[in-house]
């Protein structure tokens, strides 16, 4: 049905944009000057004007269709399924892959006649939107055709028509951060505050809990396990983590940067640059594999050798590896701010007989400072996202320990933890990830916002 | 200034004598701190390298050998009666046949004269359960080989590769043996007597690892003691040191197990798994028959030694017995494994590929591109064109600042609530993970294409508005073409960014164990990293393997488009 539809809209598109330039070309009689338009323009305005109305007639009469055809399966299902929210899902999903052409195999009749009912309406209201599409799509091009004259200005039309194209193009990045926020929000909200979803905690128990076990006992022998959700071991062994790799980071990626920016030359750099470049753009799955299969093993047996119990999943190995992630963001960000520093403060500087270490310390970095913190607030708000190389290097034990040789949990495991596999949307636990979630988007924001004001503030200083 | 017209030092001045040794040795200070500063940029510089060189070389030695594939090459029979018992020459009858049983048959010919149920399994063993598949394959396309006997590989199992991969595993032979060794029969539980002592070295060796275990044993003891472990807890771990220390002692006939280093020896063709030794005669369980009992000279048998306890490796003593027969034999050849490029996933780690999800990433990235260029690129284009000055843009500018900093996984959040629970999507689909993955690069391609346009000098704008174009036909006929190489190049970084990306694509289940290559956006699919995550998720050491040599195919791939953008900026780079 789509493939019918997108042949429609190319003929519109096409047959607008011949007809209407070959119109335009006789009416002009080679005397373009004379004419407001090209025919081009002509022909471009013609065929938008032929496609937008069947265009949106395919997105409104494709989602009526299936809205349609949903309730006709629902009314075909028996009583009792239809006022069960799960049964009735699973009745829905078994009646689409029936009409989808699935095996009919163990289906009851009436989720046959669902089926059936689903699949005839569902083609009908497809047939009619396609009717009406090239019905009002027809009436379009002819309005368009209608409107070819010496001095119709198609131009401008058409530019006007690019330009809510252009708006639109930019305001995804707005439904994408209002969609973000509503689907955390949302679910958040219900975690918290549903009647109907039981076992969640109050948003004291949430942030202050201790303990952090979403899954309840599956067996009577399992004994008595509670679900908990508390927040605090996830967020310490987030912390531990990440404060574990900006000390590995923060010294490495900023001594790279100063030796970058002020001491190498201009061959050494052309060099390092790539190398940090390079280390940017491995996939922290690669990252997480090294993590787990090399350095946890090694730092395993380090601490072996001086009598020390090191859990083969301990938050040192995963904070090492996230350390080494973050080294290039610290670094090139630092290397910018460095750079941007006048050189004015700097030739003052020697010119006061400072050596050029001591005008790096005492002139540059003070004057770099802001840039510097905020590459170091983006380096956190990353570490605190990663999540692969804490899936697979780190924990799924909620621990609550400062001990970088235990393994902890982050938050971005627990994520990932409930959402992967089967799920029920209406489980305090799956809600209890897109809680996660929120905290996860609502502390990267504000790490981020601060980092983007102070680097704002520093600018105004300079420029 | 009067101060100094005065004639007169002020106190309130210090006065600095430069060559004074106080002096001097402030600015010798001053110069080693300076050296020293700099001493640590060169080495944050040099560990961060070194940190890539050690990934790269701990995923490269890992997964090189991921690349090649051990193969029994052997004569096949390709028995009809048990391909086409019944005769119908049909392709479904060809298809429907036994061809396990036919490259079973070939192995047994390999080694003959294994009878024993417990050790006929081991040798089938060491063959893939997928071992007749290419045999398959070659009789479909010409069914004239039935009844003949052809030369050809046939898979080896996951477990049979690795050890043949593994230096570790390696066995250490003995050849010059002194004495001359006399065995009791040829198959079964038989006695070795050896003229000369032969196993005394060993003998000492193992009461020599004895006495090491027990050491350590006391040494736990001792650590533990000191932990304030309870006295009969500790009763047993000391009975077990004394034990030890007494057996090491001893001169009784010393048995190995699977704890130790395994001991073969290989005579008169046959090969004895060692279960007791004293220093001049062995007893152990025949693996390969001997040809006779007759007494073999010193120099004709063997002894072989696998260091790595047998409980430690993935292969039993016999299985790799059978092995190194094949191997010694010359039926082993290790070739480069295409199968790995044109196979999907599997349970087994020989017959697992990547072909399902590199289609996979393909699709999807397809759906990325196709989405995230066009609306980045307009965006852009608006943005830093046509946009007015006021709050509304300010906030879309905001906004795509800050979503460039959103952890990826948030972005699977959205996918899993809007586009599956909202929209009811499909799961796993291609369709959905590009379309997640379009939002996740998006701020990417924008702030990049933003870059590139205000790279392109203001006079191009000018002297087309000039000639009279329209400001969209400046923009869309002038600017953007002179942009375009630094669009290219920021849109390849955001597709390799989205090419490696992992996290939201579990979210929106792309995590699926999938065979089949996926032929449609909507179908079931992964993407290489998931594969990647899901490989090395797996207990194998062979598919560690292949994790790694995903790893590296991934790699290739991005430091390819990493080239390309890098090659792209070069060659179409111009400073106005």
């Amino acid at each position: 049905m789509a493939g019918w539809y997108a042949l429609l809209i190319l003929a519109l598109l096409t047959a607008g944009y011949v007809i209407s330039s070959a119109r335009a070309r006789s009416i002009a009689g080679g005397n373009y000057a004379e004419m407001h338009s090209l025919p081009a323009y002509h022909g471009l305005y013609t065929a938008a004007l032929a496609m937008l109305p069947a265009l949106i007639c395919f997105l409104i009469g494709s989602q009526l269709a299936s809205y349609f055809a949903t309730q006709t399966a629902i009314a075909a299902l028996p009583g009792d399924v239809q006022n069960d929210v799960l049964k009735q899902g699973a009745a829905l999903r078994e009646a689409f892959n029936i009409a989808a052409g699935g095996p009919i195999n163990s289906s009851s009749a009436e989720i046959q006649s669902a089926a059936a009912g689903y699949a005839s309406v569902l083609s009908a209201g497809q047939w009619i939107t396609l009717a009406i599409g090239t019905f009002t799509g027809l009436a379009g091009l002819s309005w368009g055709l209608s409107r070819v004259s010496m001095n119709f200005r198609a131009r401008n039309g058409f530019e006007k028509l690019v330009h809510g194209l252009l708006w639109v193009c930019a305001t995804i990045a707005v439904l994408t951060t209002i969609g973000i926020v509503f689907s955390v929000v949302g679910e958040t909200y219900r975690f918290f505050f549903d009647p109907a979803i039981t076992g969640k905690p109050t948003v004291f128990e949430f942030l202050f809990g201790t303990e952090w076990n979403p899954q309840a006992a599956l067996r009577a022998d399992q004994g008595e396990i509670q679900t908990a959700y508390g927040f605090l071991p996830l967020l310490t062994g987030t912390l531990l983590i990440t404060t574990i790799a900006i000390a590995v980071a923060g010294p490495l990626g900023l001594f790279s940067a100063i030796y970058l920016a002020e001491y190498a030359s201009p061959r050494f750099r052309a060099i390092a640059k790539p190398i940090l470049e390079i280390l940017a753009g491995i996939p922290t799955v690669v990252l997480g594999f090294f993590a787990a299969l090399t350095v946890a093993p090694f730092i395993r047996g380090w601490g072996e050798t001086f009598g020390l119990n090191v859990a083969s999943e301990s938050a040192l190995a995963a904070g090492v590896v996230m350390g080494m992630m973050i080294i290039p963001f610290i670094s090139s960000l630092s290397d910018d701010v460095i750079n941007a520093v006048p050189q004015s403060l700097r030739d003052g500087a020697y010119a006061m007989g400072a050596t050029k270490s001591e005008t790096i310390r005492q002139v540059i970095l003070p004057a770099a400072l802001p840039g510097i913190v905020s590459a170091f607030m983006l380096a956190i708000s990353r570490a605190i996202g990663e999540t692969m190389i804490v899936v697979m290097a780190a924990g799924l034990a909620a621990n609550l320990t400062f001990n970088p040789l235990e393994a902890v949990t982050t938050i971005t495991v627990q994520i990932k933890t409930i959402l992967v596999g089967d799920q029920e949307f209406d489980s305090a636990k799956t809600l209890a990830a897109f809680a996660l979630g929120f905290v996860l988007f609502f502390v990267t924001l504000v790490l981020n916002y601060i980092a983007l004001k102070v680097v704002q503030k520093y600018r105004e200083q300079y420029d | 200034m009067t101060d100094i017209t005065s004639g007169e030092f002020p106190s309130s001045i210090r006065r600095v004598e430069f060559d004074s040794a106080e002096s001097k040795a402030r600015l010798r200070g001053r110069y080693k701190s300076e050296a020293r500063f700099k001493a640590y940029g060169i080495v944050a510089l040099v560990i961060t390298t070194s940190f890539l060189l050690a990934l790269l070389t701990s995923i490269v030695s890992r997964g090189v050998p991921g690349f090649f594939q051990n193969y029994l090459v052997t004569e096949v029979l390709v028995d009809a009666a048990k391909i086409d018992p019944q005769g119908k020459g049909t392709p479904e009858a060809l298809r429907a046949g036994d061809y396990s049983a036919v490259a079973r048959a070939a192995l047994a010919d390999a080694i003959p004269g294994i009878n024993e149920r417990q050790l006929k399994k081991e040798l089938n063993g060491l063959l893939s359960s997928g071992a007749g598949d290419d045999l398959r394959e070659m009789v479909l396309a010409n069914p004239s080989l039935l009844g003949q006997r052809i030369r050809t590989p046939l898979l080896l199992a996951d477990q049979a590769d690795i050890f043949l991969k593994e230096t570790e595993s390696a066995v250490r032979v003995f050849a010059d043996t002194r004495g001359s060794a006399t065995p009791s029969a040829t198959t079964g539980d038989i006695t070795i007597l050896v003229s000369g002592n032969d196993f005394a070295d060993d003998v000492a060796l193992i009461k020599a690892e004895l006495v090491n275990s027990a050491v350590a044993l006391e040494k736990n003891i001792a650590l533990r003691a000191g932990r304030g472990a309870s006295a009969e807890s500790l009763a047993d771990l000391k009975a077990q040191a004394a034990e030890l220390r007494q057996r090491a002692a001893g001169t009784a006939s010393e048995t190995l197990d699977s704890k130790t280093a395994s001991r073969l020896v290989a005579i008169n063709g046959g090969v004895v798994k060692v279960k007791e030794m004293t220093p001049t005669s062995v007893r152990g369980d025949v693996i390969v028959p001997l040809t006779t009992t007759a007494e073999a000279a010193p120099g004709t048998w063997q002894i072989r030694v696998y260091d790595r306890p047998e409980a430690d490796r993935n292969m039993n003593d016999r299985a790799a017995t059978f092995l190194e027969q094949l191997k010694s034999k010359g039926l082993i050849e290790s070739k480069f494994n295409w199968a790995f490029f044109t196979r999907g996933d599997s349970r087994e780690a020989e017959l697992a590929g990547i072909q399902g999800a590199l289609v996979g990433s393909i699709l999807t990235l397809l759906v990325t591109i196709g989405l995230c260029l066009p609306i980045g690129v307009l965006a852009a284009i608006y943005l830093e064109e046509f946009a007015p000055k006021n709050r509304f843009t300010e906030l879309i500018e905001i906004n795509i600042n800050n979503l460039a900093a959103v952890p990826s996984i948030v972005f699977g959040l959205l996918g899993l609530a809007v586009f599956l629970n909202f929209f009811g999507l499909p799961r796993s689909a291609p369709l959905v993970g590009g379309l997640v993955l379009a939002l996740l690069v998006l701020p990417t391609i924008i702030i990049a294409s933003r870059a590139a346009l205000k790279s392109v000098p203001p006079s191009i704008r000018e002297a087309a508005l000039g000639v009279g174009a329209s400001h969209q036909q400046a923009v869309f006929h002038h600017v953007l073409p002179l942009a375009m190489p630094g669009i290219m190049t920021g849109t390849i970084i955001g597709m390799a960014h989205a090419l490696g990306e992992t996290a939201p694509l579990l979210m929106i289940g792309m995590i699926a164990f999938i065979v089949d290559v996926p032929t449609s956006l909507t179908q079931a699919a992964t993407v290489l990293p998931v594969q990647i995550f899901l490989w090395s998720d797996l207990p194998e050491p062979a598919f560690k393997m292949k994790t790694a040599a995903a790893i590296l195919v991934l790699l290739a791939v991005l430091f390819l488009m990493n080239g390309i953008s890098i090659w792209l900026r070069k060659k179409f780079e111009r400073r106005w």
